[in-house]
């Protein structure tokens, strides 16, 4: 009775416990409006500030907000974003458009995209009609006809903004900004971007006005913490330190090293013979000839446990090698070019290696003890 | 309809009476010409100083003028028989703003010497149409009842286009003396023509009988009641284009040269450009797209100042109204209807006999058109661009209709009638290139007037998908006002926006007289000439433009200048340089064209002679991008202005003093001209001049605070847009920074300078130092590399190995590869490093992009 009882405690403390499981990774994979800004209270109170000076007196205005991948930037201005549209008199005031500059990678994709969005008068359905040059000025007229007191505010929002500096004499960043800075529509441009490098860009200087920085990345810290989370079993029911540095360890864990783990001997060996041409001929690329010999000396002379394979046998193991791009061609292999012959560079550094041997399981002495010496066999 | 084939059999013959006179070279004068008409017995005898109708636009309405001289030219392409005239105009022939001159109501049959040199007098004898009586009478006099019948006309009064006079008395001599001499003709006449009706010319009788004839079908015409063939018509409206009275005199001077070759040219032309609407044409002759695709040429302008005419006209009845001759303008559309059919030939001689006002001929070319309207579609395949005037005449004539019915009764809408003429002498007509395209595109430009005032009624109003070509650009307005500004700094902020240009620029005077001066002496010159401008951004070069034009435009309305018209274009808004033609034509016409196609219409506009009226003020902001290969479009915008008669003034914008001679060919460079303008940066005195002058009346900042900001921003750039963007983003500071939001206090230098701190703070700087530890570390071996190797730049595998020594010698736990590299990529995603494609692996070389100095400082700080 008592053991059926705490049986199904445990199922239902199982079920507590994917259920929480289940929010938190919710938590943790998507960005949820509703979380709370750490650190960048200062940088959003500016935002807002400045969206509602757009939205209420019609002020154009442009903002670069500047950080690293995964600092919360597109969480800032979504906040943002939402927040004014909380503001009743804003949300049925303001439009919005919304660009990627990995979705709308040239002018024209990205002026069809505005008008689409903005739903002027020359969209029928979802399609817009008309050449890139009628498009550019329809959407310019249509913006030149506003007046800051009268028509209705734009916002811009630009994601991976430094890509639309990349296009073709940066037409709409000249436009959005000649636009926010002139008597036209109020507009407010707001570019997201990774790149520091923005502000040399001509156009884009003049209105570099602010940015906004955060350190470290969110995102990483979301990936360990999943790891982490799903470790909590019933029996485990809390998360501990142990948890989080196992959980840290596999997110920082050398893929190349498990690579090695996986290699047969004689690979192995080869990599070790590769590793000592590097020392010997100081970083200078090497062919199949060369590891071959140098290989052929180690079975010769020291090697008790490695077998003396032939010729295309250690071959075949070096193509191996390459297809795993543990190494890698210097030049493009060609039809007629000898295979022995070509020169090769390793992909691996001699760290790696050796941490790599110290836990490749069963690996003979005489191997170990030729990886940490050339001359060992002497 | 039923008198189609007598009309057609219909066929003048002109022909001398007597011998020559004087018989020069090509050159022959008469006394007198006969002309015989098919199927008529008496022939018309046409007698030097005689009055006579000359065919024009309006049937009901011939032109009336006196024959000076009968003469014979061979020089003359299309006919040889030329007459000069003294022209009369009718009261519905003066512009319709100058008609309340009279002060008076005009009688039915009164007519006014016209009294102006410059018109152009020399006719084909062939559209002579037939007698009419001229009385002069003084000014007081009443006119008799007696003579009072349709083929008589009173003269009291001249009108030289400016005012109405009382005839001069030596005039007035010789027309009563000739009036003398007309009877009598006139009788013999009428002695002749004894079993024919003579016809009739004007007046409501002559519309019924007309009507009549139109609505019985079987009925045939009694009397043809044009004794011209329609050739003859056509040359007429051949050599009949309009052309403003300033050039006028000059081009009568070289007529002779340009004549026939170059006119022949351009006609073809036109029908060549014209004739794809053949092809995508159904007959309907309800669609009015066509139109919309016929090249056009000074359509706008006439519509714009047709629209100022209106509001500052003294009558309201007036409502559709072009240009006025003193404008340089066209007419009522109204009057379409009701003017007189006449001829204008130029001449190169005699000019105190030229009479003919140049909106007359303007008027023909519109009648003739307009004339052609009602065809059915029986016509299509013979004239391409027939088919495009159609569809134009068939809104012109909703409108003529419309309108003179509201209009004074005596004015009878006519028009489908006397379109009803023309049309069958248009079936009679051998093909011929006969129209200028400056003769359509007044056309075009009236019909798009009238599709504008009278939408409902135009058939291009039909649905259909919309596209960009007749959506109306527009965002949609906002539901709640927006708010004004609460306080000093809201108010502060407002007038430091870049957008709120000031009336006038402070610190530009001089560039702003100079640019003044340059553009007025064009415009008043009538000439055209280009300046090329140039200045880092945010030295206030478009706005001086801007305001240069304001004033100019102020001052043409108070007639200190003569009118112009002003576009602009800017190479950034364009998607590709040759778009530039398609916006200049679509500014200047309103119409749509390919590039090419536009380059084409831009160059025939802007290269012969006589095509614009006004001059155009053209500023082409971002010159640089117009930047081709062949640099065929700066070559065309600087050449355009060298043509005497394009009237074309060039403003061209561009960011560095030496673009002509870095990027423009010798034959570029040399064409735009020696009048450059450059606009240095400003200095901080300048610019807090600018500050103050923006900031007027308003305590928001502190004086210091003004003068930091213009030193600060002289120093880097004198961009007054930065400079403006410090000011207004130091506003923010100040309102963030102070507690109380309802009085918040003055912007101080440390505001500013927060705001300068951000404004020009390096960002990279920043980013090292909120970087994490890792990066931190990675950008420490990047050094220590770099100074073991003495390079710049170094694989990723040395810097690991840097990397991990450093990690071991400060005795923390050293990364693995796969952190490292993504530390690495993350570095260079900021653009901190700059890194080869990752496909290199261990191998892929690193370097820095920021220099040295600033990472170990930025590292150091900490």
């Amino acid at each position: 009775m008592s053991s059926r009882k705490s049986k199904s405690n445990n199922l239902i403390q199982a079920e507590y416990l994917s259920q929480v499981q289940g929010i938190l990774r919710e938590r943790f994979c998507h960005q949820s409006p509703h979380s709370n800004l750490f650190g960048v209270q200062v940088q959003y109170k500016h935002l807002i500030e400045l969206l509602k000076r757009t939205a209420i007196h019609g002020e154009s205005n442009s903002v670069l907000i500047i950080g690293p991948r995964g600092s919360g930037k597109t969480m800032l201005i979504n906040h943002a974003l939402k927040e004014l549209m909380e503001v009743e008199e804003v949300s049925e005031n303001v439009l919005q458009v919304h660009l990627n500059g990995l979705l709308q990678i040239n002018d024209k994709i990205a002026l069809k995209e505005i008008t689409r969005q903005l739903n002027l008068e020359n969209v029928v359905g979802d399609k817009v009609f008309g050449s890139f040059a009628e498009n550019l000025s329809f959407l310019l007229e249509a913006l030149k006809k506003g007046d800051r007191t009268s028509s209705c505010p734009v916002i811009f929002i630009l994601d991976e903004f430094d890509l639309f500096a990349h296009h073709k004499n940066q037409t709409l960043l000249y436009n959005l900004f000649d636009i926010s800075q002139s008597a036209q529509t109020p507009v407010a441009v707001i570019g997201l971007t990774c790149r520091l490098s923005l502000s040399e860009d001509r156009s884009v200087r003049d209105v570099l006005q602010k940015h906004f920085n955060v350190s470290k990345s969110l995102r990483s810290l979301h990936t360990l913490l999943m790891l982490a989370l799903n470790r909590v079993t019933p029996s485990h029911p809390f998360m501990t330190a142990a948890d989080l540095m196992e959980a840290n360890q596999l997110c920082s864990m050398d893929s190349k090293a498990n690579i090695v783990h996986g290699l047969s001997v004689l690979e192995i060996c080869l990599i070790i013979a590769m590793k000592h041409l590097n020392d010997i001929y100081e970083e200078e690329p090497f062919n199949f000839q060369m590891v071959y010999n140098e290989f052929q000396k180690f079975v010769q002379r020291k090697a008790h446990s490695v077998y003396n394979f032939e010729k295309p046998v250690v071959m075949k193991a070096f193509e191996h090698l390459q297809q795993l791009e543990l190494i890698r061609p210097m030049e493009r292999t060609s039809v007629n070019a000898q295979r022995e012959y070509q020169l090769m560079k390793l992909l691996l550094d001699n760290t790696q290696i050796m941490n790599a041997l110290q836990k490749y399981p069963n690996c003979p002495t005489d191997v170990r003890q030729w990886a940490t010496s050339s001359l060992s066999w002497l | 309809m039923a008198y189609r084939p007598t009309r057609l059999r219909t066929r003048q013959t002109y022909s001398w009476v007597g011998k020559p006179l004087d018989r020069k070279l090509h050159y022959q004068t008469y006394k007198e010409m006969s002309v015989k008409i098919e199927g008529r017995l008496p022939e018309i005898d046409l007698q030097v100083g005689q009055f006579v109708l000359i065919e024009g636009d309006d049937d009901e309405n011939p032109y009336v003028a006196k024959l000076v001289e009968l003469f014979e030219d061979d020089s003359e392409p299309y006919s040889n028989k030329r007459a000069r005239v003294q022209w009369f105009i009718r009261f519905c022939e003066v512009p319709v703003c100058k008609q309340h001159l009279l002060g008076r109501k005009p009688d039915a049959q009164e007519i006014f010497w016209y009294d102006y040199p410059a018109c152009n007098s020399n006719i084909n004898a062939e559209t002579i149409i037939g007698h009419v009586q001229v009385v002069a009478l003084a000014p007081d006099e009443v006119i008799p009842m007696d003579l009072k019948n349709e083929k008589t006309f009173f003269v009291k009064l001249s009108w030289n286009d400016k005012k109405f006079k009382p005839l001069p008395p030596e005039i007035f001599a010789q027309l009563d003396k000739l009036q003398e001499g007309n009877r009598r003709c006139q009788k013999s006449m009428e002695a002749k023509t004894k079993s024919t009706e003579s016809p009739s010319w004007t007046t409501a009788e002559h519309v019924v009988k007309r009507i009549e004839s139109r609505h019985s079908t079987s009925k045939s015409r009694q009397a043809p009641s044009h004794p011209v063939t329609p050739r003859a018509r056509k040359r007429l409206e051949l050599s009949s284009f309009p052309r403003t009275h300033n050039t006028r005199i000059s081009q009568q001077t070289s007529w002779a040269s340009l004549e026939s070759p170059g006119r022949m040219k351009r006609k073809v032309a036109f029908s060549e450009i014209t004739s794809p609407s053949k092809r995508s044409q159904p007959d309907g002759p309800q669609n009015s797209s066509p139109a919309l695709k016929t090249p056009e040429k000074a359509g706008e302008i006439q519509q714009c100042c047709a629209e100022d005419d209106k509001k500052a006209s003294p009558d309201g009845c007036m409502i559709l109204r072009t240009r006025v001759l003193a404008l340089k303008t066209t007419e009522t559309s109204e009057e379409r209807t009701l003017t007189p059919v006449s001829g204008g030939q130029k001449s190169l001689v005699v000019p105190s006999v030229n009479l003919k006002p140049e909106y007359i001929k303007k008027r023909e070319a519109k009648e003739t058109v307009q004339d052609e309207a009602t065809s059915t579609p029986h016509r299509i395949r013979r004239k391409s661009f027939l088919l495009t005037l159609n569809r134009i005449r068939q809104q012109l004539r909703f409108l003529g209709n419309s309108k003179s019915d509201q209009e004074e009764e005596e004015f009878l809408p006519v028009a489908e009638i006397s379109d009803s003429d023309s049309e069958e002498q248009e079936a009679s007509t051998p093909p011929l290139p006969r129209r200028t395209p400056s003769n359509v595109s007044r056309n075009l430009q009236s019909s798009m007037k009238s599709s504008l005032q009278t939408p409902s009624k135009t058939p291009k109003k039909t649905p259909e998908p919309r596209t960009p070509r007749h959506a109306t650009p527009r965002i949609r307005s906002r539901n709640l006002a927006a708010q004004e500004p609460a306080n000093v700094l809201e108010e502060a902020r407002l007038r430091l926006h870049v957008s709120a240009v000031p009336a006038s620029l402070p610190c530009r005077e001089q560039e702003f007289q100079d640019m003044y001066n340059f553009v007025e002496s064009k415009l008043l010159d009538h000439t055209g000439g280009c300046m090329y401008i140039s200045g880092v951004p945010g030295t206030g070069k478009t706005a001086t433009v801007h305001e240069v034009i304001r004033c100019l435009q102020q001052a043409s309305q108070a007639n200190d200048v003569p009118p112009f018209q002003y576009i602009e274009v800017n190479g950034m808004k364009l998607t590709e340089p040759h778009q530039v033609y398609v916006q200049i034509l679509q500014k200047l016409t309103g119409h749509r064209a390919t590039a090419h196609h536009a380059a084409e219409l831009l160059a025939k506009r802007f290269c012969t002679r006589g095509s614009s009226q006004e001059t155009t003020v053209l500023l082409v902001d971002e010159l640089d991008l117009l930047w081709t290969q062949k640099q065929d479009i700066m070559y065309n915008l600087f050449d355009w202005p060298t043509h005497k008669e394009a009237r074309l003034v060039v403003l061209t914008i561009a960011n560095t003093m030496d673009l002509p001679e870095r990027i423009m060919m010798n034959r570029v460079s040399s064409r735009l001209g020696l009048t450059r303008m450059s606009f240095q940066p400003y200095t901080h005195s300048q610019l807090q001049q600018i500050l103050v002058s923006r900031l007027k009346h308003l305590k928001a900042f502190e004086d210091d605070a003004i003068q930091l900001v213009a030193r600060k921003v002289a120093a880097l750039s004198g961009d007054a847009r930065r400079c403006l963007d410090i000011c207004r983003r130091a506003t923010e500071i100040c309102e963030f920074s102070c507690q109380k939001p309802d009085s918040p206090g003055l912007v101080t230098t440390a505001h500013l300078l927060e705001a300068v701190e951000e404004m020009f703070s390096s960002s990279y700087i920043t980013a090292i130092k909120n970087s994490s530890v890792l990066e931190q570390s990675f950008l420490r071996a990047i050094l220590a590399e770099f100074r073991r190797s003495g390079l710049e730049e170094a694989t990723f595998q040395q810097v690991y190995s840097q990397h991990v020594a450093l990690c071991r010698m400060e005795g923390l736990p050293y990364p693995t590869m796969s952190e490292t590299m993504a530390v690495c990529s993350h570095l260079g995603s900021c653009r901190l490093l700059l890194v080869e494609p990752s496909r290199n692996d261990l191998l892929l070389r690193v370097r820095l992009n920021v220099s040295q100095d600033d990472v170990l400082y930025a590292l150091k700080e900490e």
